[in-house]
Formats: C-alpha cells, structure tokens, sequence
C-alpha cells in the first residue's frame, strides 16, 4: 500500500506538467465553449450573454444551413477518403512488387504527405488559375475545352477540385500503412495458392483483401475522422465560396466565431461538431482494438 | 505463362511511372514557378524556358529588409514557424514522454479515464477551444506572441506523444527496471537510463511527427497571430495568396521554403516516420 501511495504521487507528478498545459488549453475552454452554447453571446449586437436554454440548438439544427454543410463534409468525407484508400492500396501493391526504380518510388511518395497543407492548397490554386493556370492549358493542348475556364467559381468543380489536391496530398498515408502491412504478409501462403493455380486477381481477392481488411478499416476511419476537421486547404483554395459551395461544417463555425462573431451560435455548431467526432472516435477506438486482435 | 508475365511487368511500369508523374509534377511545377519570370508565367499558355530561369526570388527572400515586402514577411515568418516549431518538438518530447511513462508504467486512479480524454483532445478539432483560449488570451494580452503559440501547440502535440510513447514505454520488459531497483535506481534514475535509451527510436520518431505537425499547423496561428512578431509561414504564405493581385512567382518561393525542411526530414527518416504513424494509429 505504502509502495502503490509513492507510485501515484511520483505518476501524478512527472505527469502534471502535460496534464496541466492540455488542462488548461484544452479542458477548461471545453468546459466554457458548452456554457457558452446555451448564452447569447454576440459581440456585434448587445447580448453579452444570457441563459437561453436550449434555443441555440433549436435554430442552428432548424437551420438548413448546418445541414447543407454537414452534407458538404460528408460528401467531401466520404468521396476523398474513398479515393485515398483505393488509390493508396494500388499504389501500396505496387510498391511491394519489386521492378528497377521502386526504392526511388518509395523515397518520393512521401513528398505530397510532407508538403504544408497551405502550401498544398497555395500550389493547386496556382494550378486551377482561370487566367494563367496551368491546368487550362494543358486541358487546351488535349482538345478537352475549347477556351480558360475559371474552375474555382463553379461550386461543384471547386468541391472536387479541392477533392482533388487533398487526395494528392493525403494518399501517400495510405499508401504507408497499407505497404507496412503488405511487407509483413506470409509469402509462403502466396506461394502455396499460386502453386494451386490462383491466378493474381483471384489472389488479390482471397488472399491480399481479407488480410488487408483490419489496415484498411483503421485508414478509413482515421482519414474520415481528419477528413470532418479538414480546414486549412478550404481556407487556402477556396474560402467556403463560391455560392457557400464549399462551406464545410468547421468552416461555418469559424465564420460565425470570427467573422460574425456570434460566439454562442459558434459553440453550438462547436458542440454538435464534438458529438460527431466523438461517434467517430468511438468507432476509432473499437476498429484499432479489433484489428490489434486480428493481428495478434 | 511467360506472356501474362510480359504484360503484367509492362502495366506495372506503365503504372509506376504514372505514379511518379503524379507525385513529381505538381510539385516541380511550384519549383519551375519559383525560378520563372513574370512575363512567362503570365504568358497564355505559360512559357517554361530553361534559359529565362533565375534565383532573384529566393534571393530576395534572404536578404529583403524593407518591411513592406512580402519576400521580407516570408523570411521572419519562416523564422516564428522555425522558433514555435523546434521549441514545440523539445517541450512536447519531454513532458509527454513524462506523462507518457507514467501511463506506461505506474498504476494510479483514472489512469484509463484520463487516456482517452488524451485521446479525445487530439482527435479533437481545435475549433471548439479556440473563441474561450481567443478570449482570454485577448484579456492577458497574450494574442500575437510566438509563446502562446507554443503552449497552444503543445496541447495537442503532447497528447499525440503520450499515447504513441505510452506503446513503446510498455513494451519494454519489466525485468530491467526490477534489476534496476535492486541495483538501487530510483524511478527516475530507471527512467533515464533504462527507458529513455531503450525507447530512443520511439523518441527520434515521434519527435520528428511533432516538428511536422506544429511546422504545418495553420488554424491556430491564423486566429491567435495579427503580424510578423508571431505569424507564421503557412499564414503568410494564405494571406498573400488572398490578396487581390497574386504574384505567383513570390508565393510559389515561398513554398518550396517552406516544404524545403518537411519534405527533407520526411526522405530522410521516412522509416522512423512509418513506425511512429503506424505503431500509434496516428494522423497526419
């Protein structure tokens, strides 16, 4: 009992200089952003903040504002971290074979991951240009538009334009974990189903997707969870514009706490944010447990 | 037999080379932008012609003094993201394995409780702290400093090292700290002679994912950050790119900067960079 008492003072303090600084930052202003849901809080009117209840809830979920957004996030979720896991495992396999030139293939396809998320955004802007883009004159020389097109003022374009240089950044992740578990697979089971006579499709079904399976599950959910705060290559290419096309949730928050400095209507859009992540990190939590089964 | 062979090799080299394109040409684009003239990149379609290729951009960066320059405005704010970024990466490193040991290690109450809390904070967007932090650093005067920028940035770099740390601590086997404490180590002796050294891959990896996340971080910077004194070079590079005329050349110098340290480290220690993504089930 003696020995547990010294353990827990000794943990508590070699521990308390973390704890205090995410206390701080992150527990406190957790605690006020729900208080403040439920004020008035408004730095443009006079509400400095009264008790309202439950009235921010009401009008932000009887806004179709928050759910056109939600459905922006969800079909930038979904459509870009579709694309990273199917582009990602292609390339993964890819890299696993071995041909002249797959270690200097392995070395770069780290370098879109490693490129600032802004300066991802700055440089695919600078490709979309509609005066001087690059993009436009190669779609010109390949006879696939006649004239410049100014692609970022259309708002489904400028959605999947965003798709876009998101996926070039982000596919590289899945390609790491998915070649990381590809490098540990049992060759001799391959070797032995090729014997039998499966051909590489039949193997890549039966063998390399049921083994793949619990990787796979971990890189989608931990894409999805980072695809819902995705912020910075909004901001950077296309300021949730045009026509509010591509208004993601985080990015109607942001607008309503600094732009229209409505705080309280921000901690609600803030909160009802955290609800889902939470769902999503629960879902995280029970995947990786699983997959660390599977592995083991 | 030999055939399929044949042209199973040419659509594998068909596709690698595809995939080279993908991953070099966007980015040798910036490079080719940085190092153009004006007049060719403005030129309908642009002109890429070796010859015009010059460096005065790079140039102007180093050595700008006028205030009003964006050349200038990248140079100190490369200098915020370098200064906010290593100080992040030292302090995280060393609190958060502390923390991450104690998690590892040693049984007290809440210990799981406050695991996932951890966890929950970096899964967490930072948009739900940032309008009470905005507030009451506004009231100390605390906007606009490389500091606070650091202590915001720790919050969620320490939890991520916790939770990757707290692995490696675990797997390390009992039997040494207990020869240890026969030998007569403290806890902090067995700490520094046993773990730190044994867990050293661990460190070097999650040191490195912690100088990337707070050298990419731009939400933060961009609210708590009004000018050179603390902004940093993701928010320098968005707020130029925002102006009405854009002159691409500069914000594409800008880029290669500013990739130049993450894409380097990222070649360099691509394997420690795997194990420390994938032993912790991690973002970016």
């Amino acid at each position: 009992m003696q020995l547990r008492n010294s353990e827990g003072r000794f943990a508590l303090a070699i521990a308390s200089p973390a704890l205090l600084i995410v206390c701080f930052v992150v527990l406190f202003p957790l605690l006020t952003t729900f208080v403040y849901s439920f004020m008035n809080i408004e730095l443009i009117s006079k509400n400095r903040g009264n008790f309202v209840g439950l009235s921010n809830y009401v009008q932000v979920l009887g806004s179709s504002n928050f759910w056109l957004a939600l459905e922006r996030t969800l079909y930038f979720t979904i459509l870009s971290t579709a694309l990273e896991t199917v582009l990602g495992l292609f390339i993964a396999l890819l890299l696993n074979e071995k041909f002249w030139g797959v270690g200097f293939l392995r070395s770069i396809v780290i370098i879109p991951w490693a490129i600032p998320t802004i300066v991802n955004g700055s440089l695919w802007k600078w490709i979309y240009n509609g005066e001087y883009g690059i993009m436009n004159a190669i779609f010109l020389k390949l006879g696939l538009i006649n004239e410049y097109r100014s692609w970022l003022s259309d708002p489904f374009a400028a959605m999947n334009l965003v798709v876009v240089a998101d996926v070039w950044k982000m596919t590289p992740l899945a390609v790491i974990f998915f070649l990381a578990a590809l490098q540990s697979v049992n060759i001799t089971t391959y070797e032995a189903a090729t014997v039998d006579g499966a051909g590489p499709i039949r193997r890549f079904f039966s063998l390399t997707i049921p083994y793949m399976t619990p990787t796979i599950l971990v890189v989608l959910v931990m894409r999805t969870v980072e695809k819902f705060k995705a912020f910075d290559i909004f901001y950077m290419i296309t300021r949730g514009g045009p026509a509010d096309g591509t208004k993601v949730l985080i990015y109607e928050t942001y607008l309503r706490a600094f732009t229209n400095l409505q705080y309280s209507i921000a901690s609600t859009y803030a909160y009802l944010f955290v609800i889902i992540i939470m769902a999503l990190t629960a879902i995280y939590l029970k995947v990786l447990k699983k997959s660390e089964e599977n592995n083991a | 037999m030999r055939e399929k062979n044949v042209i199973f090799n040419v659509i594998k080299y068909i596709f690698a080379l595809l995939v080279a394109l993908a991953i070099l040409i966007p980015f040798i684009w910036m490079v080719i932008t940085s190092i153009s003239p004006q007049r060719n990149l403005t030129a309908v379609p642009p002109v890429i012609s070796a010859s015009s290729w010059h460096l005065d951009r790079y140039k102007a960066i180093l050595t700008s003094v006028s205030a009003s320059d964006i050349a200038y405005a990248f140079r100190i704010a490369m200098g915020n993201s370098l200064f906010v970024s290593v100080s992040v990466t030292i302090l995280a490193l060393i609190f958060g394995s502390l923390a991450a040991y104690s998690f590892a290690r040693l049984e007290f109450k809440g210990r799981d409780t406050l695991l996932l809390f951890l966890l929950f904070t970096y899964m967490a967007p930072p948009v739900i702290f940032v309008v009470p932090l905005y507030m009451i650093f506004s009231y100390l005067g605390l906007l606009n400093s490389r500091i606070t920028l650091v202590l915001l940035y720790c919050s969620f770099v320490i939890p991520f090292i916790i939770w990757v740390m707290r692995g490696f601590f675990a797997s390390i086997s009992r039997s040494y700290e207990d020869a240890a404490a026969i030998d007569g180590c403290t806890r902090l002796q067995a700490l520094w002679y046993i773990f730190i050294p044994m867990a050293r891959p661990g460190l070097i990896a999650t040191g490195i994912l912690a100088f990337l996340m707070a050298w990419d971080e731009f939400f933060m910077a961009l609210i708590f950050t009004s000018n050179l004194a603390a902004k940093t070079i993701p928010v320098a590079i968005a707020e130029f790119n925002g102006k009405f005329s854009v002159d691409y050349g500069m914000i594409s110098t800008g880029g290669v900067l500013a990739s130049i340290p993450p894409v380097l480290i990222a070649i360099i220690f691509q394997k420690y960079i795997v194990m420390g993504m994938t032993s912790g089930g991690v973002k970016e």
